[in-house]
């Protein structure tokens, strides 16, 4: 096999000049071309589900379902809803014009932004790489994926397929690590896409912040979920549980990252955690075949120093088994850690779960707006009262009650985050507008002009304007008869 | 500075608790203060006017047409319609997730950093506000310096009518721009230069707050003489107001240059000059109607672009300068050269360069080799001009047969692409730049399915394919057992 060749200022200009040129060309906005990308995204999809599913097993030990269901599926139907939405999502958009502008014609034209990079993570490689690129082709634009180097298989598998099947004049992969990614972020792009940390975000948007370009910027955050009494137990520990451990091993941007209780309330919530965990995962979770492993070793030693902690290792209610070797943590609960344990700090990103108890539901609100504003927040009541509050008064990308997770396979949603958690949304068509432009069009008629628009100015032009600003019918009419 | 920087975080801390404590949430409270912004603007007209006239010389029908109509307006606008924009939109959720629900709710960032520039002093920083109010945020407005009475009277009598507790206004340049970008901020919308825009989301890019940048750039105008021959005559005036009837030049969306096929510019000219003394009589400096440049410094970087020998030998009208008295003469250039600095600079002042290209098809070529502009205006008939300026182009906004009104259609987004910007605003546009639109799913917790649920067989996997391509009719066989 031929060395990697070093990818490197040079090579990212002469890339982005190509890109440039495809799209001064024309390349990308015709309709027809963008159905025909999109269908060999599908045809990626329908015919390669195999291999993306060994890829992700080699990546990340991801059992079957999770890659064919909330990989290859979602996808599947991304494009899906794509191709047949297209059309209008292209259509230009009328707008209503008002009196001071009469007679006129407005409309809201989408247009592509030229030539966008998409960076992409290592937890959901397919998904989060194609996803993204499907709402830049949707949009007409040219596009660099650059895939995660923490998961390279996918990565490689992802650079295959896409030179085999898409249209490298304008749409192209990039492999690589912080040499590469870094080379790309010194070029002009005319849109960034990115997902992963709120750190490497930040660093994403300075660059960007060099050349004005736009980003969007799905980070992540401590996806809090509350837990009322009155609820139903043994489904929200389900949908937690299949939330948590069942999606990439809590390896998930909006994993629930920690749950909050009452303390009266919390010992129910832990036995029936337990009775479901043995129920999924069997009495040796550690050989359950049905969760992703730790992605790599840099990972599981972060993990485990949030277990070792002082004062955090006592907390263990549950679990708590590691193998380096194999990459593997079980299913971990823990009990009222301190609020100011590294646990508690930063965004968990595995498979533990710490419960905090308190006295009454209403500090939940303080402990989730005393912390950055996470990607998602999750609710489990029959109340209607506190979901109403919970709705309106708690600040995240997005609100789930009596469910985790789902939210993201909905395409009439938009999906991102807010404060630390990231900028701009997608999924359906806000996909399509993340990566347009609404160009503001106005048609004006060469008639109908008023001297009032222009010097010398007078007292009479005033007062015609001030009626004209307030709409106000009859007051034109006295102004212009010279009643006022 | 030390004093400044206490003020700074004085304020911002009053303003974060004031957020805190939920009292912006209140719809009433929003449109009581964007009331109390109406009743400032028309209590103090003749104050506003006057402060106009010594800071930019802006005679007060323009002061009225551009600035204190367009806030009354707005603030008219955004009382009449915030019960409408504040209503969660609902969505509908796919058959699968039945009985779920799904809806967006645009909630407040928090607290917003307004940074106005000196050019439309009073719109620019009014307008944002009424938007950041209306979204239900705390707002700090740091007005420019360069429009100092303009500032003052906004740093005085602001607080006589609004919740000190939320709104503050700053006075100062660039160092107490500096102190504000050192801070967390939820927002911050700028209107301004493209330099100091990237220094603003340089800033932001720490904090990973989401910016609207308002720039500028060069807004061509195509004059396709061969279709609009016939009214000529309001084409004329029409360019003439977009270029000398607003702030002398100086606005982000004035005619920066005119394109046209040669044979016609000498005859254009020759429509211009009387049109020009029309507007200011013999004598512009003296008329009163011609706005002031901003400063003496800006009298001489207008001063260096003429200075150009090349240039100086396009001028066909006006040239003259006063410094002391802050005048440029309405001035007049026939193809001064591409490559001069006139040509690659955003003029913002009184002079007119005329391009002429042998065939008028030809100025899309040449507008494409110049920076996304905030606006393009072409004067044409011609379906098939317009239809190739709308898609080979790109611009903020694209206004046929007129110039600058787009600015008044408040349906329309305002906002640049590239070089001219990030972001939009202007009637709900701007309610929606100043929220964070929420994404809330609620869930069913009766009607759980097994399938959702570790461990994992091929029925469940079936299952959930079959689901996921809303193949119900199938997905019933499964169920029923008659499909494998």
């Amino acid at each position: 096999m031929a060395a990697k060749k070093m990818f490197g200022a040079a090579n990212a200009s002469i890339l982005v000049t190509d890109l440039r040129r495809s799209f001064d060309d024309g390349v990308t906005r015709g309709y027809e071309w963008r159905v025909t990308q999109l269908k060999k995204l599908l045809i990626i999809c329908d015919n390669h589900e195999p291999e993306i599913v060994a890829a992700l097993r080699d990546d990340l030990g991801k059992p079957e379902l999770e890659s064919s269901v909330y990989e290859v599926s979602l996808l599947r139907n991304s494009i899906k809803l794509a191709l047949k939405q297209l059309k209008n999502w292209m259509a230009p958009e009328k707008a209503k014009t008002s009196l001071t502008t009469f007679p006129a014609s407005a409309e809201i034209v989408s247009e592509p932004l030229g030539v966008v990079l998409v960076i992409s993570a290592w937890n959901y490689p397919f998904l989060l790489s194609i996803d993204p690129v499907i709402g830049a082709i949707s949009a007409g634009n040219a596009v660099v994926l650059k895939p995660s180097e923490l998961a390279p298989a996918s990565s490689a598998l992802l650079a295959k397929l896409m030179e085999q099947y898409l249209d490298s004049s304008a749409v192209r992969v990039v492999e690589g690590a912080v040499t590469e990614t870094t080379a790309l972020l010194e070029q002009k792009w005319d849109k960034i896409f990115y997902t992963g940390s709120s750190k490497i975000g930040r660093v994403i948007m300075a660059a960007a912040a060099k050349h004005l370009t736009p980003v969007v910027l799905e980070l992540g955050g401590k996806s809090p979920v509350v837990v009322d009494s009155d609820t139903d137990l043994k489904v929200t520990v389900r949908r937690i549980i299949a939330g948590k451990w069942g999606c990439n091993n809590g390896q998930a941007c909006i994993s629930p990252d920690y749950i909050l209780t009452t303390k009266e309330y919390a010992p129910k919530v832990i036995d029936a955690m337990k009775k479901e965990l043995e129920t999924f995962y069997g009495k040796n979770p550690m050989e359950s075949k049905d969760m992703s492993r730790i992605v790599n070793s840099t990972h599981f030693d972060r993990l485990s120093k949030l277990l070792d902690e002082k004062e955090v290792s006592d907390k263990i209610v549950y679990g708590g088994e590691k193998d380096r070797e194999n990459l593997k943590i079980a299913p971990t609960i823990l009990l009222d850690v301190p609020l100011d344990s590294l646990i508690m700090s930063e965004e968990i990103f595995g498979p533990l779960l710490p419960i905090l108890t308190l006295n009454n539901l209403e500090e939940s609100f303080d402990v989730i707006r005393s912390r950055p504003k996470p990607l998602a927040a999750y609710l489990f009541t029959h109340n209607k009262k506190l979901k109403e509050r919970f709705a309106t008064t708690v600040s995240a990308g997005g609100i789930v009650v009596n469910d985790i997770a789902v939210h993201l396979a909905l395409h009439t949603l938009p999906f991102g985050g807010v404060g630390e958690s990231g900028m701009g949304a997608y999924h359906g068509k806000f996909s399509f507008d993340a990566f347009s432009h609404k160009k503001a069009v106005l048609y004006r008629s060469l008639f109908g002009d008023s001297a009032v628009r222009y010097p010398p100015y007078s007292r009479g032009k005033l007062r015609l304007l001030k009626a004209l600003v307030d709409s106000n019918i009859f007051d034109i009419f006295k102004v212009l008869l010279g009643l006022s | 500075m030390e004093g400044m920087k206490e003020t700074v975080e004085e304020s911002l801390r009053e303003i974060r608790e004031t957020f805190a404590s939920g009292r912006t949430r209140s719809l009433k409270w929003r449109k009581a203060q964007i009331g109390a912004i109406y009743e400032m603007v028309k209590d103090n007209e003749d104050k506003i006017c006057s402060a106009l006239f010594q800071d930019l010389g802006k005679h007060s029908t323009e002061a009225f047409r551009d600035e204190l109509g367009l806030v009354l307006r707005s603030a008219t606008v955004a009382i009449n319609s915030l019960d409408k924009w504040a209503v969660p939109k609902h969505s509908n959720l796919p058959l699968l997730f039945y009985p779920a629900k799904g809806k967006v709710i645009s909630e407040p960032y928090g607290t917003v950093l307004v940074l106005s520039s000196w050019n439309f002093p009073i719109s620019l920083s009014l307008d944002p506000l009424i938007g950041a109010i209306a979204a239900g945020n705390t707002v700090l407005l740091k007005s420019s310096e360069l429009s100092p009475n303009a500032s003052a009277f906004l740093a005085k009598t602001i607080p006589a009518y609004l919740d000190t507790k939320a709104i503050k206004v700053i006075e100062g340049g660039p160092d107490v721009a500096t102190i504000l970008l050192q801070h967390q901020w939820d927002k911050i919308f700028f209107t301004g230069s493209p330099k100091i825009g990237r220094i603003i989301m340089a800033a932001a890019a720490q904090h990973l707050t989401p910016v609207t940048l308002e720039l500028g750039g060069k807004c061509p105008t195509i004059v396709d003489h061969h279709t609009i021959s016939k009214n000529i005559k309001s084409v004329v005036k029409r360019i003439a107001g977009g270029k000398w009837g607003s702030c002398s030049g100086q606005a982000c969306i004035s005619v920066d240059y005119v394109l046209i096929e040669k044979s016609y510019a000498s005859s254009l000219i020759d429509m211009l000059k009387p049109t020009i003394k029309s507007f200011f009589g013999e004598n512009p400096k003296e008329s009163g109607c011609l706005s002031k440049i901003a400063t003496k410094q800006h009298v001489q970087r207008l001063s260096r672009l003429l200075n150009d020998p090349r240039v100086q030998a396009s001028i066909v009208h006006g040239g003259s300068i006063d410094e002391e008295k802050l005048y440029v003469e309405p001035t007049i250039l026939l193809d001064p050269p591409l490559d001069s600095e006139i040509m690659n600079e955003e003029i913002f002042g009184p002079i007119l360069p005329i391009i002429t290209v042998r065939d008028i098809q030809e100025s899309i070529g040449i507008i494409k080799t110049k920076p996304k502009p905030l606006a393009i205006y072409a004067f044409t008939n011609d379906e098939n001009l317009k239809t190739r300026i709308l898609s080979e182009t790109s611009s903020g906004s694209v206004t046929f047969n007129d110039v600058m009104i787009q600015y008044m259609c408040d349906a329309l987004p305002f906002g640049g692409v590239g070089e001219s910007g990030i972001g939009r605003y202007h009637g709900k546009y701007s309610f929606d730049c100043f929220s964070h639109e929420k994404a809330i799913m609620e869930g069913s917790l009766g009607m759980d399915l097994d399938a959702r649920y570790p461990p994992w067989n091929n029925f469940k996997l079936t299952f959930i394919r079959l689901a996921f391509r809303e193949a119900y009719f199938k997905l019933i066989l499964l169920m029923l057992g008659l499909k494998r």
